[in-house]
């Protein structure tokens, strides 16, 4: 597919003998819900910390619409149009919740190097954090600090965060870990609203929001991906039954 | 020593500036070795181990006030750094290590003001003096025209040997494991149910009297100031920077490169400048850069090697 | 593997306060440096009334450590960066000062943009080789590069060395000698304090100030947002060093000398020492921490010379006990929870 978002040619990852990422070749298409799945310790971390940037892989190439940005640092990738969630929740604690998106929208809006006007005062970025906000169901909680919010209303902050940055790519890292029912219920509506808005990697063990939500899913096992296909196709792939589904699903 | 020639005398003099590069080199072993284990393992930044060197040569001078051997000034400096090393682990470090590295500057500091004034209020602002021990007094000839003073040479063996069964201990013996563990991994001390307090304690206290010990070599021939540590200090610091954080042996390479680097470049870099600069200026320049000298290899070795050339953990 | 792979480390700092909290800090927030600012602009008159002149000679110190506290604490109560170094800046502002007028330079409109550029670039430098590593690494190398310029400034013979470098007059303005009054070279001081004050809130309050505090509490999420904490925290530090070498050229006027201890690594501890007792991530507070850090001094050493006996302890007691700061012990708790 040659217009592939998101392509990963033959990653390689080991830290010392053991292959984490082991030739993994994977794309994510404009606008679809590409889930990547896979037992525990089977590199899907890593592999999200390749794709962001935090971790630099061995060999093989990442090309990001048409670019290659295997050696770029994190934020240049997410200038790109490369937003992610963070699996063990990264927002800041000392910032409210609509500073926190404020923040972002104010990444997304261009030079940050501005030393004189009150940003608190900006009504641009904080009308952009409002709505991002009130778009995960969080408009009344603005003015609350970050680390004074529940879990779920922080996983719903780094979904608002990582919305208002627009990006061309989302990477969700396990965006229901750790949330109540309601709450991932609330989380899995909330992404099946931006289906065909943007293209999504989604990493998620709640296999029911998995198979709601994707159009593709790619199974990974021991660093390598060992089927990819629609949610029926990997329902049905024998493979995918006995080296991951079978267990303990 | 007279010299005879030009070049007679540069080859003497590197020498002689090579043997006391080493030997502070060696000095600075002593200090850094227990410095660099006590970030490894409780990832603590201890200031106040300068004045543990200080002190142990403030013990020495005592000891040998009240008895007049040598031995016995070693016995003081090194049994009295060790209790004052244990001593401020229990009333103070052992609070701090969970702290950020923030408080554990700011409370170590406190500690420094408190004991730089102590030793001044107790032996007085003008520095005080330790003889060379008899049995290592005189000098000998090493090669034609260098006479060495012999207790210059017994410093530099004492480091040797010292730094050898250092490397000995942390290698071979349990409590060696648990360091070497405890600096790669601290986490791991407990899950393996180790008395962490006392092993933080003995690491604690075992730099403590090396500084001690450091502080007595070097008192027969600096004098015994108050201020003697800090200076000193910042030097192990740009050691670790080098060696790399809990590494034994980077501290060992970190310590002779800056003990050689900053004695040479002393000596020489005005020569050097007087190769291809007016003399004037030569002699403004050479001192200038002399002293950056060894920042100059620590941001070096720092941009290739962000965790030192040893350092078992990132920066 | 570089030392920004470990961008999740936590952070440095301690947390601070919100930045909108209740209305109590809201009012703090005006009220304290409103009440500071009046009581340094009263204080000369006050101290003619109580005929004791000495204190605006005091008070003249305490503000330029003031604004060099106050730079420092841009960085580390904001930034969360603990350097080591910051006493270099201050005196590298100085010794331009000194350097300038030894070579013949007076004029007051090149000396101090001169000693706030040679300050700034100093803090580029090294920033840009410190800001490569985090935590310990960070404070032992801030303090090495502190005691580089502590030792070269002893190596320059023809500039006093280890003695220092008397200055024959403080810096001029366009011919004019308006510092060499006591009093008018106070307000002038006063006047760097509140415009440096205003500044620096200004500049914490801005989108650059946002991303400097959001690189405090987490480098990983502001690299994720697309910028680069790295960039943020080297500007932060020369801009910090900018404000110190301001500092320094009005303490080499106000002492009409200038000398390598002015940047020994006691004095980079003793301006920590300051922000810490003011708490944290409030400029106020660096200012209060000042007049309490030297007011402190004053006091103890009439007391006793050993003075520092009593300080050593009182600072490790602080640190173990007061954690927020001296701010923090006063009735009014900022937090908010």
């Amino acid at each position: 597919m040659a217009e592939a978002l998101l392509r990963l040619e033959r990653l390689e990852k080991s830290y010392g003998a053991l292959r984490v990422t082991d030739a993994v070749t994977l794309d994510v298409r404009p606008g679809e819900i590409h889930a990547l799945i896979g037992p525990n310790g089977a590199g899907k971390t890593t592999l999200i910390g390749e794709i962001a940037g935090q971790v630099r892989p061995d060999a093989g190439r990442i090309l990001f619409a048409g670019e290659d940005v295997t050696r770029l640092p994190v934020h240049a990738r997410a200038r790109r149009g490369l937003a992610r969630s963070f699996q063990i929740t990264n927002v800041l604690p000392d910032f409210t919740a609509l500073e926190n998106v404020a923040l972002a929208a104010q990444a997304r809006a261009g030079s940050s190097f501005r030393f004189f006007r009150p940003a608190a005062r900006d009504e641009a970025l904080n009308g952009r954090a409002a709505e991002a906000l009130a778009g995960v169901g969080l408009a009344a909680r603005g003015g609350i600090r970050a680390d004074a919010l529940s879990h779920g209303e922080r996983r719903a902050l780094e979904l608002a965060i990582a919305l208002v940055q627009e990006p061309k790519l989302l990477l969700l890292d396990e965006p229901m870990a750790g949330t109540g029912r309601e709450e991932s219920t609330a989380l899995t509506r909330m992404l099946q609203r931006l289906r065909g808005s943007r293209a999504i990697l989604l990493v998620e063990h709640d296999m029911e929001a998995v198979f709601a939500l994707a159009d593709r899913i790619s199974v990974l096992v021991y660093g390598r991906v060992v089927a990819t296909g629609s949610p029926a196709e990997i329902r049905a792939d024998p493979v995918v039954r006995e080296a991951y589904l079978g267990e303990g699903e | 020593m007279p010299p005879e020639t030009q070049s007679g005398m540069s080859l003497t003099l590197a020498a002689v500036q090579t043997l006391n590069g080493l030997q502070l080199g060696v000095l600075l072993f002593l200090v850094a070795a227990g410095l660099t284990l006590v970030f490894g393992v409780m990832d603590f930044i201890n200031l106040a181990h300068g004045v543990q060197y200080m002190m142990g040569a403030y013990f020495a001078v005592a000891g040998y006030a009240l008895t007049s051997n040598f031995l016995a000034a070693l016995a003081f400096a090194v049994l009295g750094s060790l209790a004052l090393g244990l001593l401020l682990e229990r009333l103070v470090f052992r609070r701090l290590y969970r702290r950020s590295h923030l408080d554990q500057v700011l409370g170590t500091f406190g500690i420094i003001i408190f004991l730089n004034e102590l030793a001044r209020t107790v032996w007085g602002a003008t520095p005080r003096t330790l003889p060379v021990p008899e049995a290592l007094s005189g000098s000998i000839l090493l090669m034609d025209g260098l006479l060495y003073p012999v207790y210059r040479l017994a410093i530099l063996a004492a480091g040797l040997v010292v730094a050898a069964l250092l490397y000995v201990l942390v290698r071979w013996s349990r409590a060696g494991m648990l360091v070497r563990a405890g600096a790669s991994n601290p986490r791991m001390l407990s899950a393996l149910g180790i008395d962490v307090d006392r092993l933080f304690a003995g690491v604690v206290g075992f730099g403590a009297m090396l500084a001690g010990f450091a502080g007595l070599m070097a008192a027969p021939i600096l004098s015994v100031g108050s201020s003697m540590g800090d200076d000193l200090l910042v030097l192990a610091f740009v050691v670790i920077v080098i060696g790399g954080i809990g590494s034994i042996r980077g501290a060992f390479v970190g310590a002779l490169a800056v003990g050689l680097v900053d004695t040479l470049g002393r000596s020489f870099a005005t020569d050097i400048f007087k190769l291809f600069l007016a003399p004037a200026a030569a002699n403004e320049a050479g001192p200038a850069l002399a002293s950056m000298l060894i920042y100059i290899l620590m941001a070096g070795v720092l941009f290739f090697a962000p965790s030192g050339l040893f350092g078992a953990k990132t920066a | 593997m570089t030392a920004r792979a470990a961008e999740d480390r936590p952070p440095e700092a301690p947390a601070l306060p919100a930045p909108a909290g209740t209305r109590a800090r809201a009012l703090g927030r005006l009220l304290v440096p409103v009440l500071l600012f009046a009581a340094f602009a009263a204080l000369p008159a006050a101290a003619d009334a109580l005929g004791q002149t000495f204190l605006v000679s005091f008070a003249t110190r305490v503000m330029i450590l003031a604004l060099a506290a106050m730079s420092l604490d841009l960085i580390l109560g904001y930034g969360g960066l603990v350097s080591f170094g910051h006493a270099a800046f201050l005196g590298i502002g100085a010794y331009a000062v000194g350097i300038a007028a030894e070579e013949g330079l007076t004029e007051g409109l090149a000396v101090f943009p001169l000693a706030i550029a040679a300050a700034a670039l100093f803090a580029l430098a090294t920033g840009a080789v410190s800001l490569r590593t985090r935590g310990v690494y960070f404070i032992m190398i801030t303090l090495a590069f502190g005691q580089m310029a502590f030792f070269t400034a002893i190596s320059l013979s023809a500039y006093g060395g280890d003695d220092g470098l008397t200055i024959w007059g403080r810096t001029e303005f366009l011919g004019g000698t308006p510092l060499e009054d006591d009093r008018a070279f106070y307000f002038v001081v006063l006047g760097c304090l509140a415009a440096c004050y205003l500044l620096a809130r200004a500049i914490v309050a801005s989108r650059f100030g946002r991303v400097l505090q959001a690189a405090r509490q987490s480098p990983g999420r502001v690299a994720a947002l697309g910028l680069d904490p790295f960039a943020y925290q080297l500007a932060a530090y020369a801009i910090a060093g900018g404000f110190a070498g301001l500092a320094g050229a009005l303490l080499a006027n106000h002492t009409e000398f200038v000398s390598p201890a002015y940047m020994s690594w006691h004095r980079s501890g003793e301006l920590i020492v300051m922000v810490i007792l003011g708490g944290m991530g409030s400029f106020h507070g660096a200012i209060l921490g000042a007049i309490v850090y030297l007011g402190l001094e004053e006091a103890l050493s009439h007391l006793t010379e050993h003075w520092r006996l009593l300080f050593g302890p009182f600072l490790v007691l602080v640190v173990l006990h007061a954690r927020g700061g001296l701010l923090s012990l006063l009735p009014v708790r900022p937090r908010d929870g």
